[in-house]
């Protein structure tokens, strides 16, 4: 771009003009670089990260890993305690933020009249969304484990961590309804429909797609989240699993797994990786492996599941 | 349907519509209750740290807490000054920042006023990603890989430092400041930069001296909520900072953070009620609200510029 205006007049001298003009171009054609380097930068820190990870706990990175438990021997120790807790506890998490935050987003959007009452929802909501996610681990420590007695538990854990994807699924619910024209709404009524039908049958139908997305990514964060669960004293030594939710006998169906002690897979990663002996950092760069696929895997489909979305929804 | 029928239905029988009516109400309610439980959170969330820290004030001055430049609760003479851990935060913090809030913006800046289409839809999701890492993950990475090279060029870097911490909590938080500044800069009226070009503005220039000034509330705004983030990170410092309080700004120097307090408490045995109980509440009590403050500071920021236009 430069060269093109400097190269015809390369044997009269510039006017100050087409020197100012050449300099800016260059001035912005280097930001331009800057800003290249910048997203580098952030990808090389990735690269870099996995690779890491990857030469350092691929070749711990098995199947005895994965199916055994946390043991005092390095090269014995492996995930199976961590990933069938982190499972369970996000089975509690889902279970509980979901319908909670969906409903609480569906009041905000389509119920609540304009009042100092409901600004004081809203303000609440984006405020905790910002509380920093040890401050849940408080929270559950004196709430869950003492007042409430539930102790170290997979119901205290998945409480916890429920706590902190609560405003992401509020806010998902809000924006995907919101996206929804009211021509919709508008009809339904026409039809003779009641609110409760307009909003349940109508409305979170057309906003399930895009709610599913932030659902998905909300559970990706609390997967990862080891510090909460720090706080309220999950053990990391933990060689049993809970007791199966499916029973063979009468009533097939057993809860008692929500009163086990746990750990799951930050939790066993941050465990190791604070241990001096090399053995262990490989077996936390391994367990960094089954987490950061777990992430990826979940945050992929979000991504995957919001393209899909943008393209077939058209309003 | 004839008429009579229709007028049956208008008139329809009196129980059917109070049913009707109950059940809307009910759904109301509880779709109300669902909204409350975040008002009921917050309430939750001021009302254990206070309970629950009180206790310690009860033997400590507040002005001990807050002026006093010793932290050893645990140990003989017990001493209760946080201010250590206070200038682990800001270190780290301010490392952060120095990374996240140049090359936040620069990206920010690059998407929405340089890059194509095609390179916008690669990039996002690349700093999505690097915003999905679970931040133990980080940490593993800051004392791991990060700290040995920063070794090979300060010898003297010790194993635990805020410079490793700091450096990678800074590349955690890009992806927050640099989508929430970009939303800001492409919520700018293209007729601006339409007159800025017009006047002869190169690209940069018009980024720089038109879209940025004009989006400012709403980048300021992602720095202060970035400020709040580095604050309240936990992992990555607990891990890679070191766990001694030490009243340091030095970045190559080992410091504990408040929330790295916090989880070295809670690794050990923790009695409810007893001192370090106590304590760590009174630390997240100050965590939570100064997040609190940066948190209001920058939602009011944002919402400033959403009404700009």
């Amino acid at each position: 771009m430069a060269t093109s205006i400097s190269s015809p007049s390369s044997s009269t001298p510039l006017s100050p003009i087409q020197l100012s003009v050449i300099q800016r171009k260059r001035r912005s054609n280097l930001f331009s670089a800057a800003g290249i380097v910048s997203i580098l930068i952030a990808l090389m820190t990735l690269i870099a990260l996995v690779l890491q990870l990857f030469i350092q706990g691929l070749p711990k990175l098995n199947w005895q890993f994965l199916t055994s438990f946390a043991d005092p021997e390095a090269s014995l120790a492996g995930v199976l305690a961590a990933l069938v807790g982190s499972c369970l506890v996000m089975l509690v998490t889902a279970a509980t933020a979901v319908p909670v935050g969906i409903g609480a987003g569906l009041y905000l959007e389509e119920y609540v009249t304009r009042n100092k009452f409901s600004a004081l929802i809203e303000i609440n909501v984006t405020n905790l969304a910002g509380v920093p996610s040890i401050v849940y681990g408080l929270l559950a420590l004196g709430l869950f484990k003492y007042y409430f007695s539930l102790g170290e538990s997979i119901l205290t854990a998945g409480l916890t961590l429920a706590l902190l994807v609560l405003p992401v699924v509020i806010v998902a619910t809000r924006e995907s309804v919101r996206a929804i024209p009211s021509s919709l709404r508008e009809a339904t009524y026409a039809m003779g429909a009641s609110k409760s039908q307009m909003v349940f049958d109508h409305l979170l139908p057309y906003a399930f797609g895009n709610i599913l997305t932030g659902v998905i990514i909300g559970l990706s964060r609390a997967i990862g989240e080891t510090a909460p669960l720090v706080t309220i004293g999950a053990l990391t030594f933990i060689a049993f699993l809970p007791e199966s939710p499916i029973q063979s006998s009468f009533p097939f169906i057993s809860f008692e797994w929500l009163k086990a002690p746990f750990t799951v897979l930050p939790i066993q990663m941050f465990n190791w990786v604070s241990r001096p002996e090399s053995e262990f950092q490989v077996n936390a760069a391994a367990a960094g492996i089954v987490l950061l696929s777990l992430t990826l895997m979940m945050n992929s489909i979000a991504i995957y599941l919001r393209y899909r979305i943008q393209k077939s929804l058209k309003w | 349907m004839t008429i009579s029928s229709l007028s049956e239905a208008i008139a329809a029988p009196p129980r059917k519509q109070v049913i009707r009516r109950l059940k809307e109400r009910f759904i109301e309610s509880v779709l109300f209750l669902c909204a409350f439980s975040c008002v009921a959170v917050t309430i939750a969330i001021m009302v254990i740290l206070g309970t629950e820290s009180i206790g310690l004030f009860k033997t400590v001055s507040l002005w001990e807490f807050f002026t006093g430049t010793e932290w050893a609760p645990l140990f003989e003479p017990a001493k209760y000054g946080i201010l250590p851990l206070v200038c682990g935060t800001v270190t780290t913090s301010a490392i952060a920042l120095f990374v996240a809030i140049p090359i936040g913006t620069t990206i920010a800046l690059f998407l929405s006023e340089f890059a194509s289409q095609k390179v916008r839809v690669w990039v996002k999701p690349i700093l999505e990603i690097l915003a999905g890492v679970p931040t133990v993950v980080y940490g593993y990475f800051a004392l791991l890989f990060v700290t040995p090279l920063l070794q090979i060029v300060l010898p003297d870097l010790p194993g635990f430092n805020m410079l490793a911490a700091g450096l990678v909590m800074g590349i955690m938080i890009v992806p927050q400041i640099s989508s929430m500044s970009e939303d800001a800069m492409r919520s700018v009226p293209d007729e601006l930069r339409e007159g800025s070009y017009a006047a002869g503005a190169t690209k940069l220039q018009t980024a720089w001296n038109v879209v940025f000034p004009a989006a400012f509330s709403g980048v300021s705004s992602s720095y202060i909520l970035g400020i709040s983030r580095a604050v309240g990170e936990t992992m990555i410092v607990s891990i890679a900072a070191g766990l001694q309080p030490t009243i340091s700004f030095n970045p190559m120097d080992s410091a504990a953070t408040m929330t790295a307090y916090i989880v070295q408490v809670s690794l050990g045995d923790l009695p409810h009620g007893s001192t370090g109980y106590q304590t760590i509440f009174a630390v997240g009590f100050l965590l939570v609200s100064m997040t609190l403050i940066f948190n209001t500071i920058g939602h009011w920021l944002k919402r400033r510029y959403r009404e700009q236009y």
